[in-house]
């Protein structure tokens, strides 16, 4: 799993009916110190994150396990709303 | 699997159900020569690891949620096993 910020939405009509009712979010990855890494990307929410959060998502098939025994076609999924985390270096 | 280090914890309220009662922590992994490698991300802990030791994890959905102990858990990586040591033979 990673830290992520979510720094946005998606909206899609038409789309896989296995994703109707799922909420779509633009999530920004972040390093241990809060830093942005890598590209965003789309992830399904399970959690009812929200935008400026920080959330931790599942990248993979696992991404649609909350959803099961339906399987909708997804590769990442914020699966946590993080309260705040520590580092040790 | 990988070799990374306990960097640091994080606390979660809302997650979901398949989190309850699961450690998550976040590592870094490293290279054989202890540099770090990569971005740090979070693994469930399921060995009782701690902040600072060198652990072995593995990076795939049905391993991590073995180690959790629970099906169909929405976890990609997880500690499965705190490293006392690496013997490495030869040169890097």
């Amino acid at each position: 799993m990673q830290l992520a910020r979510v720094i946005g939405k998606v909206v899609a009509t038409r789309k896989d009916e296995r994703l109707v009712g799922i909420k779509l979010l633009v999530v920004q990855p972040l390093t241990a110190e809060g830093q942005p890494a890598g590209r965003p990307l789309v992830a399904v929410d399970t959690v009812g994150a929200g935008t400026g959060e920080h959330v931790f998502f599942v990248r993979g098939k696992e991404a649609s396990f909350p959803f099961y025994p339906v399987e909708p076609p997804v590769d990442a999924g914020i699966v946590g709303i993080v309260d705040h985390w520590d580092l040790e270096l | 699997m990988q070799i990374a280090r306990v960097v640091g914890t994080v606390v979660a309220t809302q997650k979901h159900p398949k989190f309850e009662g699961a450690k998550l922590l976040l590592v870094q992994p490293l290279n054989l020569d202890d540099t770090p490698r990569g971005a740090s991300l979070l693994a469930v802990d399921g060995v009782g690891a701690g902040v600072h030791e060198k652990v072995l994890i593995v990076l795939e959905g049905r391993a991590a949620g073995e180690a959790l102990g629970k099906k169909a858990a929405p976890v990609d990586a997880a500690i499965i096993g705190i490293i006392d040591h690496v013997d490495l033979y030869g040169s890097l």
